[in-house]
């Protein structure tokens, strides 16, 4: 009889929906159907149980070509490699359990090395304007089930969030917000025309690139000076301003959600920084909340992993061993690259060669790179060794953080690949195999 | 790298673009400055739910080529650079260029305004500046767009291989 498992996890954007069913065969190693998962995140189950799985390492060869080798060679010549590199750094984990970011930060404290995760390229402004200025924030229940007026800035859930409004924001009845939608005043800014912005009641098509100037315009009718704001402010006409911050101030409770639109352009932290302040003033006549659309179903993870391992979330630079420092611009993977600091590469639980920019994969690929995925990917396709993975959600469980810093237990649905290890297996395997050699005096 | 300011910056996009809007309407070459071509766009990259799935099916899926491989442009700047849609153009930024689709897409950009997704097409293009912070410039970057309907478009293997010296024709 196949099984069906209730409340699993989806291994794919910041929302962690937890509330998929899946139904798999006799032997556990399908999966005949999913519910209540997105388009995307249907394609992670149905790859999870694809009969084109890789299985063993692979390494590169003189002539170019990958061939097979067994786990133990892999782990042996990455533990080699990351001691003799003066400065390594292992660089993802928007794809791994709460426990593989754990052992890395193991790994790289023994290897004495750079550790960071995809906040650095995503949310990373956001951590620096968090620390400058708080974070007002709360939960994603909490919006269901209060929320009358949502603000998405700079993000676009429609298309990278895909359940987010069903289940979060927009649609659900909550137990204050039983009318749904139809009580809900939606307001939607970004410079196009999204498929997020056409299900909204409110959208301001700000002129990209000058979103501080209109959160300043916000705060200046929030403190009372709307009358003396100029006809047009970022390409958005005074009386939709003002218009739009009345619906603000007179919300029984807000929540901004703010994303890439406002950390990868010009003024980086700064325009978080000014949302939270906006955020601030509104609350001292209303209240109001702000969350980080968070891309991945565990980036929040690694941030909270190292938090509490470390005292910092990303751009970790461990090179002492004996403390750590964070640095962005100094210690953050592309500005790294970019100087060609790092003499040996990680890439894990993400693709670096398909997101980071061309001349950052140019530098980084001077030196050893090792891939850590359970896919082909692009950076598989140019690393001089491939270690695959189990996928965690898929066929392996673990702790994942949800994008309001929700930890969430996800599970194993199907039986690995035979012979394929976990993250934090294989890591601590290769931290095990880095403090032989230290004892042997092979280091 | 060039560290502009970020307002300023954005001045200067505008700016060129008023001074060019008196007559020449296709763009003729560009020197390696964006803010010497004739016609500057503005580009940014972003998520897709096309580009989402595809990129579960794998990077080197057919449906992560159709996905990413385009550009998102207004009509009104496709007829001012003599662009017919769904034809292959050439966009060139301070650190990089690659041959694309333009299309002018569901969720429309506001003349001067191009959007790539996400993915291994628009990174060829976007400039590794991070003012201080390790978030390259994902969005709000300077780029011409010229039209090439000839040159062929290159699958994310070859130019991802092909920019570290890795690609040796199709396998």
């Amino acid at each position: 009889m196949p099984k069906v498992i209730e409340n699993v996890g989806c291994p794919y954007c910041g929302c962690s929906c937890d509330d998929v069913r899946i139904t798999v065969s006799d032997d556990g190693k399908d999966i005949l159907e999913v519910e209540n998962v997105c388009a995307i995140g249907t394609e992670i189950f149905k790859h999870g149980c694809s009969k084109d799985r890789i299985r063993l390492p692979r390494m590169r060869q003189p002539d170019g070509s990958m061939k097979d080798i067994s786990y133990e060679e892999a782990i042996d010549w990455t533990a080699r490699h990351l001691l003799k590199a003066k400065k390594p750094l292992m660089y993802g984990f928007g794809s791994t359990n709460c426990e593989g970011q754990a052992a890395a930060a193991r790994v790289m404290e023994i290897a004495g090395g750079m550790l960071d995760n995809c906040a650095t390229i995503c949310h990373g402004p956001s951590f620096l304007a968090i620390f400058d200025n708080g974070y007002p924030s709360c939960t994603l229940g909490e919006v269901k089930n209060r929320a009358d007026v949502i603000v998405y800035w700079g993000s676009n859930p429609a298309h990278a969030h895909p359940r987010h409004m069903s289940r979060y924001s927009i649609f659900p009845r909550g137990f204050f917000t039983g009318k749904g939608q139809k009580k809900r005043t939606v307001i939607v800014i970004d410079p196009r025309f999204t498929d997020t912005a056409n299900v909204a009641d409110y959208h301001l098509q700000v002129k990209q690139g000058h979103d501080y100037e209109l959160f300043n315009a916000f705060r200046m009718v929030i403190h009372g000076h709307g009358k003396d704001l100029p006809d047009e402010v970022a390409g958005i006409k005074k009386e939709t301003i003002l218009e739009v911050a009345e619906i603000m101030k007179n919300a029984r409770f807000g929540t901004t959600f703010f994303g890439m639109g406002l950390t990868h352009t010009d003024g980086r932290n700064h325009n978080i920084d000014i949302a939270i302040s906006l955020t601030r003033d509104l609350n001292k006549i209303s209240k109001w909340t702000i969350m980080a659309m968070r891309g991945h179903y565990n980036i929040a993870g690694p941030g909270v992993v190292w938090s509490w391992t470390f005292g910092f979330p990303y751009c970790l630079d461990l090179t002492k061993q004996n403390h750590a420092h964070m640095n962005p611009g100094e210690t953050s993977s592309v500005d790294m690259a970019m100087r060609d600091e790092v003499d040996m590469f990680i890439n894990i639980g993400t693709d670096a060669a398909a997101h980071f920019p061309i001349p950052a994969v140019k530098q980084l690929k001077k030196h050893p790179w090792v891939t850590i995925d359970p896919s082909i990917n692009m950076a598989s396709e140019i690393s001089d060794l491939h270690i695959p993975v189990c996928i965690c959600g898929v066929d392996v469980g673990g702790i994942v953080y949800r994008m309001d810093n929700v930890p969430i237990q996800f599970r194993k649905v199907i039986e690995p690949p035979e012979g394929v290890m976990d993250d934090e297996t294989l890591l601590n395997k290769i931290a095990d195999r880095m403090e032989e050699l230290k004892a042997k005096g092979e280091a | 790298m060039p560290c502009l300011s970020g307002k300023g910056y954005i001045c200067l996009i505008l700016s060129a673009k008023i001074q060019n809007s008196s007559g020449v309407l296709k763009n003729i070459g560009f020197s390696g400055d964006p803010m010497k071509a004739k016609k500057t766009l503005n580009m940014i990259t972003q998520r897709a739910v096309e580009e989402g799935i595809a990129m579960e099916i794998g990077k080197t899926s057919r449906q992560y080529f159709d996905a990413c491989s385009i550009i998102e442009m207004n009509e009104q700047d496709m007829k001012e650079l003599g662009i017919m849609k769904n034809t292959n153009v050439r966009v060139k930024s301070e650190s990089g260029e690659v041959v694309v689709k333009a299309v002018v897409g569901r969720q429309t950009c506001y003349p001067g305004l191009c959007h790539i997704r996400q993915g291994v097409w628009a990174n060829q293009v976007v400039p590794p500046r991070t003012q201080s912070t390790g978030a390259p410039q994902y969005s709000g970057f300077p780029v011409t767009v010229e039209p090439v309907p000839n040159e062929r478009l290159k699958t994310a293997l070859e130019l991802v291989q092909g920019a570290v010296g890795m690609w040796k024709g199709d396998q």
